[in-house]
């Protein structure tokens, strides 16, 4: 890629690059606010991350500029954000795989709250009470006291793979349905669904599931565009999943 | 004045005051959560490796119970921790993992018959027990006898957080996302809940409770090289030190984790040294062993860290633009593990360093981590000094950790913590005395002082710059309170600390909203920071000896003999430069495990006077009762059944501690 080619060229010339980045600016609590790319530039350094890169515009250009991070480092979701048009975690992206001119705004579909904040947080607790992501247990309380109920360790790994969903939006963003239609679940509650279906502990039965996501705005929905799959930050097997629970889905709804 | 009444109101969305909020609602009482981001983000998600538990599942773990796991805590906190409360908490654990797992978190699970490990760079072959099948696994980890954490992959932390977060929601617990408390609403004797801002609105609202619970996590971010998600800015240790009344306990206790990569101070997780991994120098030599013949890697954090900044002192760090670094070695462990188990690590390795942590050594060095420090509470959880506070978790000195907290005792006391303080906050709304009505002009004072505050830096015309001053903190706190402390260099970061404090006074701001807007949020912070980390800061300088993470390289001994006892920073005077401090003893005679050599570290340290006469008194008291079971042997010691709430009661079954099937 020419970027890496440039940056090593100047790196070898011992010389670092000028970012150029622009980003998409508005406060939507201010009336007189308007929708505007705003260019900030800074000097690449070493192990330069968008985290970095907008910590440093904060403290020392624009003490106004709206973002979101928390753990920074790929575990907690906060920052996905579109970079150069892809939805993607900006802390633990590197500068030094962008071009030069970098392009940042916020995820489209979910409420703005200002710049590249965006409220997924009140999405997600919506998509969670609609399809109920809790465990349902079978029987009433189990007692603690007691040795825990056995699992076969495989079906244990395969939970924990579906389980490690950071909710960052990321699927959502990238939906080809969810641009047309608010109320579509998304690849995340498919996650959701598949990782409750997986788990021997959960009483809910395809019936359940069913009403859950049997129609449009749930698994029937899907254009298998599957963008989900591509961007998702923890490569869930978002395609395998989907594609598994519609056929369950259809099974059922035809049954 | 919009005002929101409730009975538990909890200052912060991880695990410690979610699980907080999940035990009010069971006991019928109503609960919202205060979460500057979506809880699922909070800094739990972070924690990797694992959540010790006494289950002994493992071939490793078996013989392992609450009394194992109770005397590698308190060696581990170099005798700091309140030894009553680390009962409590070594015999909640096993249950709140149990619970978890009902609850449905994917903790990885034992697989009956052999496997392969790497233990001391040798490969072995562990047999586990068919009937083990099934159960679920631990791993080995730091400071501790037997391989006693439990844990889901790498991803422990978030695996539970989301487990509980859903609990939350299926519960019917309210979490008012994006909201920050900015100041406790009180008189001095009872804490009534706290003048809240809506970090997207910038309203502020006064949320009215019986009880209030601070939840929100360390002060890592005092620092500049942490491995703390950037949200733990010690806020809850702020708004208990500016009552003027509450009191902080042990804030000079920090630990550094062995191994935050360089340069982000990511979190690599403990679990790499447990499944096996090494620490190399700039020669490649493994250098542990000659240091710390007897546990090697896996002595506890605080000694691990000052062996490693002994090494890089003597030369043999690895030179980088970054400063000096050594190597973490995890290639021995094999592929499969490493992309089966250490998934996180494998992640983090890739994005960050650009490197194949099955290829290559990764770069490493001691990182700010964990905050042993906190509100200071009795085993209840409740404030001695504040009537209705409470604290739980990181932000809490309960004080399970003392002077150095083991590597998974932390992510467990999060939801411990929150089972038994729950119960007792519960309890605590259940009396009709605690009902009485709420002091609403009381309130009324609290909001239009805060709203004062918030005027006084978006208008004031002040020259100051948060941002700069924030940066200056962390310097100075790096630099003169880390790893190796010493008596003027102290002096001189606590002078420092009160410029800044001065100096953020006239901070002002260049944009003026009051909706979302991220100067004012650190505006109103960085002065709230800055008395937390002078409470650091003069703590450390006051305490002239060394105990776990507290190094002092003018005062290089343990001292039992002047100084087993508590710090306690509170801030009586608004207008003082420093918080007052005062010291609460703890009593040797009363001590199942009285002070001694901790099995790792240096074995010189002066005794506290009462030491040998109840080493002595212990000593006959387990010859008396020799062949009778180790619960009664144990009730003699320190008896402790009457401090858990009764729900919590009751003896953890084993496989090789069957329960009666009539209990």
């Amino acid at each position: 890629m020419s970027a890496i080619d440039n940056n090593t060229a100047r790196q070898n010339a011992g010389q670092n690059r000028q970012l150029s980045i622009n980003i998409l600016r508005y406060d939507p609590s201010d009336p007189a606010s308007r929708p505007r790319m705003q260019e900030y530039r800074i000097e690449e350094s070493d192990s330069m991350t968008l985290f970095i890169v907008l910590n440093e515009i904060r403290e020392h250009q624009d003490p106004t500029l709206q973002f979101d991070f928390v753990c920074r480092a790929g575990i907690c979701g906060s920052s996905a954000m579109m970079v150069n048009g892809r939805p993607q975690l900006a802390c633990r992206t590197l500068t030094r795989d962008l071009p030069n001119v970098i392009t940042l705004a916020p995820l489209p579909f979910f409420e703005l709250i200002g710049d590249l904040s965006v409220n997924t947080g009140k999405w997600m607790r919506g998509m969670s009470e609609r399809l109920q992501v809790w465990l349902h247990a079978k029987e009433g309380e189990t007692d603690i006291c007691r040795i825990e109920e056995r699992m076969d360790p495989d079906i244990a790994e395969q939970i924990y793979e579906l389980d490690r969903c950071i909710e960052c939006g990321c699927c959502v963003a990238a939906c080809g349905t969810a641009q047309m239609r608010k109320d579509f679940v998304g690849a995340v509650g498919f996650g959701k669904i598949a990782r409750f279906r997986l788990d021997p502990r959960d009483a809910r039965t395809d019936d359940d599931y069913y009403e859950l996501i049997g129609d449009d705005t749930g698994v029937f929905g899907c254009m298998s565009l599957l963008a989900c799959h591509d961007v998702c930050p923890k490569s869930l097997p978002l395609q395998t999943q989907i594609a598994f629970l519609r056929r369950k889905m259809a099974a059922q709804g035809l049954g | 004045m919009k005002t929101i009444m409730t009975d538990v109101l909890v200052v912060g969305g991880g695990l410690a005051g979610l699980r907080i909020a999940i035990a009010a609602r069971k006991r019928g009482h109503e609960a919202i959560v205060l979460s500057l981001v979506p809880p699922k983000r909070s800094h739990s998600s972070a924690a990797q490796g694992g959540m010790q538990a006494s289950l002994g599942n493992v071939t490793k773990g078996t013989g392992d119970n609450e009394d194992v796991h109770f005397e590698d805590t308190v060696r581990g906190s170099d005798w700091g921790a309140d030894q009553i409360v680390a009962r409590m908490f070594v015999d909640t654990a096993p249950k709140a993992v149990r619970e978890l797992a009902s609850w449905g978190t994917p903790w990885s699970r034992v697989r009956g018959g052999d496997h392969e490990v790497i233990i001391n760079e040798q490969k072995v072959t562990l047999t586990e027990r068919m009937e083990a099948h099934g159960l679920i696994a631990q791993r080995d980890f730091g400071g501790t006898k037997k391989w006693r954490t439990c844990y889901a992959a790498d991803g422990t932390g978030h695996a539970m957080l989301f487990t509980t977060s859903n609990q939350a929601v299926c519960h019917g617990v309210e979490v008012h996302e994006r909201t920050e408390a900015l100041a406790l609403i009180h008189d001095g004797e009872r804490c009534y809940g706290a003048v809240v801002r809506n970090l997207i609105t910038g309203e502020l609202v006064a949320y009215l409770a019986k009880a209030t619970a601070i939840a929100a996590g360390g002060a890592g971010r005092l620092y500049s090289a942490t491995t703390s998600a950037v949200i733990c800015e010690g806020m809850g240790h702020g708004l208990a030190l500016e009552t003027g009344v509450a009191r902080l306990g042990n804030m000079e206790a920090v630990q550094f984790h062995p191994t935050g990569i360089v340069p982000a101070g990511i979190l690599v997780t403990e679990g790499c040294r447990g499944d096996g991994g090494l620490l190399r120098d700039v020669d490649g030599e493994r250098f542990m062993p000659h240091y710390e013949p007897e546990k090697k890697e896996l002595a506890s954090r605080d000694v691990v860290s000052r062996r490693m900044e002994e090494h890089i002192r003597s030369g043999k760090g690895v030179q980088s633009r970054f400063g000096p670094h050594l190597w973490l070695d995890i290639t021995l462990l094999g592929r499969h593990h490493i992309e089966h188990n250490l998934r996180e690590v494998k992640e983090i390795c890739e994005y960050f360093l650009g490197i194949d942590p099955a290829e290559k050594w990764i770069p490493v060095r001691p990182t700010q981590h964990y905050t042993m420090g906190g509100v200071r509470t009795d085993h209840t959880g409740q404030s001695p000094s504040l009537k209705g506070l409470f604290a739980a978790g990181e932000a809490a000195c309960w004080d399970l950790h003392g002077f150095n907290r083991l590597g998974g005792n932390s992510v467990a006391e999060t939801v411990v913590a929150g089972m038994i303080v729950g119960e007792f906050i519960a309890d605590f709304c259940d009396k009709p005395e605690n009902s009485a009505p709420f002091p609403l002009t009381l309130a009324r004072e609290f909001v239009q002082r805060e709203e004062a505050k918030l005027a006084a830096i978006l208008d004031g015309g002040g020259s100051e710059n948060a941002f700069k001053l924030y940066s200056e903190m962390q310097e100075v706190m790096t630099r003169h309170v880390g790893i190796f402390r010493q008596g003027d260099a102290l002096l001189a970061g606590v002078a420092h600390l009160q410029r800044l404090l001065e100096r953020s006074a006239d901070i002002g701001t260049s944009g003026k909203s009051r909706a979302a807007n991220p100067e004012l949020v650190m505006a109103y912070r960085v002065r709230r920071m800055i008395k937390v980390a002078l409470a650091t800061a003069h703590g450390a300088y006051l305490r002239t000896e060394s105990r776990g993470a507290h190094f002092r390289e003018d005062f290089p001994h343990r001292n039992d003999q002047e100084w087993l006892k508590r710090t306690l920073a509170f801030w009586p005077d608004e207008t003082a430069s420093l918080p007052s401090f005062e010291y609460e003893p703890l009593d040797v005679t009363k001590m199942e495990l009285p002070p001694g050599w901790r099995g790792y570290g240096a074995k010189d340290y002066i005794d506290h006077p009462d030491t040998p006469r109840r080493q002595q008194e212990v000593d006959a008291i387990r010859s008396q009762m020799e062949g009778r079971d180790r619960f009664a042997v144990q009730e003699a010691l320190m008896p402790y059944a009457d401090k858990l709430p009764a729900s919590l009661a009751g003896r953890n079954e084993r496989l090789d501690e069957p329960l009666e099937t009539s209990q």
